[in-house]
C-alpha cells in the first residue's frame, strides 16, 4: 500500500517538476543575457547581489504572467536601457559592431578571390 | 597595378581597424546611467510601513505636487549619512519625501526612524525589491524628484549639499 502511494505521488509531481524544469531554463537563459547594474561584468545570473536578486524575482513574475523572452527583455530596456541587454540590438551606437565583421570578410573575400582565383 | 590594390587596401582597413578601437579607447568604460530622461513614475500596489494597510501608488503621488521619493533601509551605511540632510529638506517644507523601505526588517527600521528622526510624509515597503526594479533603482540609497506623475531626474546613490542645494533649485 505505501508503495502505491509513493508510486501515485511520483506519477502526479513528475509532470508538474517537468514544466517547472521547463520554466527556470528559460528564466536562467534570460537571466544570463541581462547585466548586473551594480557589479559589472556580471550577468544576474551569476551575481547574488540585493539588485540582481530582485531582478530574478521580477523576471520570474513576468514569466508567470506570461510574458515572452522579448517582451521582458523589452521592459528592462525601458526601465534601465539597452545597456542591461547583454545581445543588444542594432542601432546606432551599434552598429559599428554589426556591420564590421559581415564588411571586413567580404572585402577579405574580395582580396583572395581577386589574388588566388582570378590569376588562375 | 593588380600588385599595388592589394597592400594599399589592406593598409586602408588596417587603418580604419586602428581608428575605431584608437576611438574606444577614448569612451568611458564605466556606465553612467540616464539620470535626466522623463520618465512616468510606476504604477503598482505596496503596503504601508506603520500601519501594514494595502495602498495604491496613484495614491500616494498626487498631480501638482512636487515629491522625493527616497529609497532607503536601515542596514544602508550611507543612508545613515544622508538622513539628517532629508530631515533638513522635511523642515524647509517645499517638497513632499515619500519614503520606500527596501528589503529590511521591520523593526530595524522603526529604530532607524527612532533615533535619527522621520523625515518623510509616508513610506511604503519594498519587501522583496520589486517595486525598486519597477522605477529603475539600481539600489539603496536612491532619491527621484517627481512632478507631475513624471520623474524630472534621478539621484543614484546618498544625496549630499550640492545635490540638495540643486534639488532647492529645481523645484523653484
Amino acid at each position: 500500500m505505501k508503495f502505491l502511494k509513493f508510486f501515485l505521488i511520483v506519477i502526479i509531481l513528475f509532470p508538474l517538476s517537468s514544466i517547472n524544469a521547463e520554466e527556470n531554463d528559460k528564466k536562467n537563459k534570460i537571466t544570463k543575457n541581462l547585466r548586473c547594474l551594480i557589479c559589472q561584468g556580471q550577468s544576474v545570473y551569476d551575481s547574488d547581489s540585493e539588485f540582481a536578486n530582485s531582478l530574478k524575482i521580477v523576471v520570474d513574475k513576468k514569466l508567470q504572467e506570461g510574458l515572452s523572452e522579448d517582451q521582458i527583455y523589452e521592459y528592462f530596456k525601458t526601465k534601465y536601457g539597452e545597456w542591461i541587454l547583454y545581445d543588444p540590438g542594432l542601432n546606432k551606437n551599434t552598429y559599428i559592431l554589426w556591420l564590421l565583421p559581415i564588411l571586413i570578410f567580404l572585402i577579405g573575400g574580395a582580396i583572395i578571390y581577386k589574388s588566388f582565383i582570378v590569376k588562375k | 597595378m593588380k600588385n599595388k590594390i592589394l597592400p594599399f587596401s589592406v593598409i586602408i582597413i588596417f587603418g580604419i581597424i586602428f581608428f575605431i578601437f584608437y576611438k574606444g579607447l577614448e569612451d568611458s568604460k564605466i556606465y553612467t546611467p540616464d539620470v535626466n530622461t522623463k520618465k512616468e513614475i510606476p504604477v503598482f500596489n505596496t503596503k504601508e510601513f506603520f500601519s501594514g494597510e494595502n495602498v495604491k501608488s496613484s495614491i500616494i503621488f498626487e498631480v501638482d505636487k512636487v515629491y522625493l521619493l527616497n529609497i532607503w533601509s536601515s542596514w544602508c551605511v550611507p543612508c545613515r549619512q544622508e538622513h539628517p540632510l532629508l530631515m533638513n529638506l522635511n523642515l524647509e517644507n517645499k517638497l513632499n519625501i515619500i519614503g520606500m523601505n527596501y528589503k529590511d526588517n521591520l523593526k530595524n527600521a522603526e529604530n532607524f526612524l527612532k533615533e535619527l528622526g522621520n523625515p518623510y510624509k509616508e513610506i511604503f515597503i519594498d519587501l522583496d525589491g520589486t517595486i525598486a526594479i519597477e522605477w529603475g533603482a539600481y539600489g539603496v540609497p536612491e532619491s527621484f524628484l517627481i512632478y507631475n506623475n513624471e520623474i524630472i531626474k534621478k539621484y543614484i546613490g546618498p544625496l549630499n549639499q550640492e545635490l540638495v542645494d540643486e534639488i532647492n533649485l529645481l523645484i523653484k
